[in-house]
């Protein structure tokens, strides 16, 4: 008889894990549920005795096919936003209502059959699987074969791009620059004038005046850049006697909470 | 306790999986349900195995999981090549193609 204890757990863990699917956000979110899933369904088959699949369904399942599920996520940019958009009126009841006819029938149907389940069965050793699967079945292994080949160039052929122009070498992209007017040196590195963290604050040219090229182009997208100007005062007060003062008694800038966005608003 | 439970608990996972085919949109999302659904089948394989105490249940479920690697791997393949082509993974976008 199969042991009632794991039934339940494995019934609470893949259902509950599996609900995911419906409910979670995020697609990482759901791959690593759907392994815990999968390690349930490994637990239920080794008590159901097929230890040789569960330990194939630990191996293939979470450790090969989760795993490609979780690079391919990370690939695709994990924050992909799912629209919850509606294109078809009323989809999401009609799939809501199939599916849970679908339960209600399958239920239904499995609960009429009454099976009787001998107690003296073939445990699913490897030994016993590879008796039957090389004697019976050397056909159909095979052509598995043959089906895990074509599948495998499949992928390198649906993922493989041909490189359409050739390379530029670092010569060539120089050469580029220069015939195209830009700047011949590298940019001014950022936070000449370092108080903080200061990949934020652009260089200052001889003049005086900030360098906007020298910040990232990725903090000025954030909005989190700041524009030198309150650092060229502080050096023009040092520089004039009469002004010496006042940075002293005046509140020191590096105390303020230094959150970017305050700045920023502060030097607009 | 009768194995019959556990090919309940597969038709509850198959449902679950078809549910999540049938609403999300995330194309990996989705096949993730496809993926459930294989699962769900397999059980149901291996518990009749069990039922009947035969080894042929064992053997389908072992060829159902081999095919559903090929599987996955052809089907990441597409979902890739279509993520290069259009910037996106929503099922909802290849509506396009109509007339």
């Amino acid at each position: 008889m199969v042991n009632e204890a794991l039934f339940w757990i494995v019934a609470i863990i893949t259902v509950t894990g599996s609900l995911s699917l419906l409910f979670a956000r995020k697609g990482a979110h759901i791959a690593m549920s759907i392994v815990t899933v999968m390690c349930g369904l490994a637990a239920a088959y080794v008590g159901l005795g097929a230890p040789f699949l569960g330990v194939v369904q630990i191996v293939v399942y979470t450790g090969a096919v989760m795993m490609l599920f979780l690079f391919v996520l990370m690939l695709v940019g994990v924050d992909q936003r799912e629209s919850l958009k509606e294109t078809i009126k009323g989809q999401r009841w009609i799939a809501l209502a199939g599916a849970g006819g679908i339960a209600l029938l399958l239920i239904s149907v499995i609960g009429r059959v009454s099976l009787y389940s001998p107690d003296d069965f073939t445990d699913g050793n490897p030994e016993e699987i590879a008796l039957v699967l090389f004697s019976d079945y050397v056909l159909v292994i095979e052509v598995l074969a043959a089906l895990l080949i074509t599948a495998a160039v499949g992928a390198l052929i649906l993922t493989h791009v041909p490189r359409l122009v050739p390379k530029h070498s670092q010569v060539e992209i120089a050469e580029a620059r220069i015939l195209a007017g830009a700047d011949p040196v590298n940019k001014p590195m950022p936070g000449v004038y370092a108080r903080h963290n200061a990949l934020d604050v652009p260089a200052l040219d001889p003049e005086g005046k900030p360098i906007e090229d020298s910040v990232s182009r990725v903090l000025e997208i954030r909005h989190q850049t700041q524009d030198g100007a309150e650092f060229r005062h502080q050096l023009e007060d040092t520089d004039n006697p009469d002004h010496a003062a006042q940075p002293a008694d005046a509140p020191p800038r590096d105390s303020h909470d230094r959150n970017p966005r305050q700045g920023e608003g502060e030097s607009r | 306790m009768n194995p019959m439970n556990y090919v309940i608990l597969a038709a509850i996972l198959f449902s679950i999986g078809s549910a999540a085919v049938l609403l999300r949109r995330n194309a990996i999302v989705a096949f993730m349900g496809v993926e459930l659904m294989l699962n769900s089948a397999n059980l149901a394989l291996v518990a009749f195995s069990r039922i009947h105490g035969e080894l042929n249940g064992q053997i389908m479920a072992f060829f159902v999981m081999v095919v559903a690697a090929a599987e996955v791997v052809v089907g990441l393949a597409i979902i890739i090549a279509v993520f290069r082509a259009r910037q996106s993974i929503s099922l909802d976008e290849p509506a396009e193609l109509k007339g």
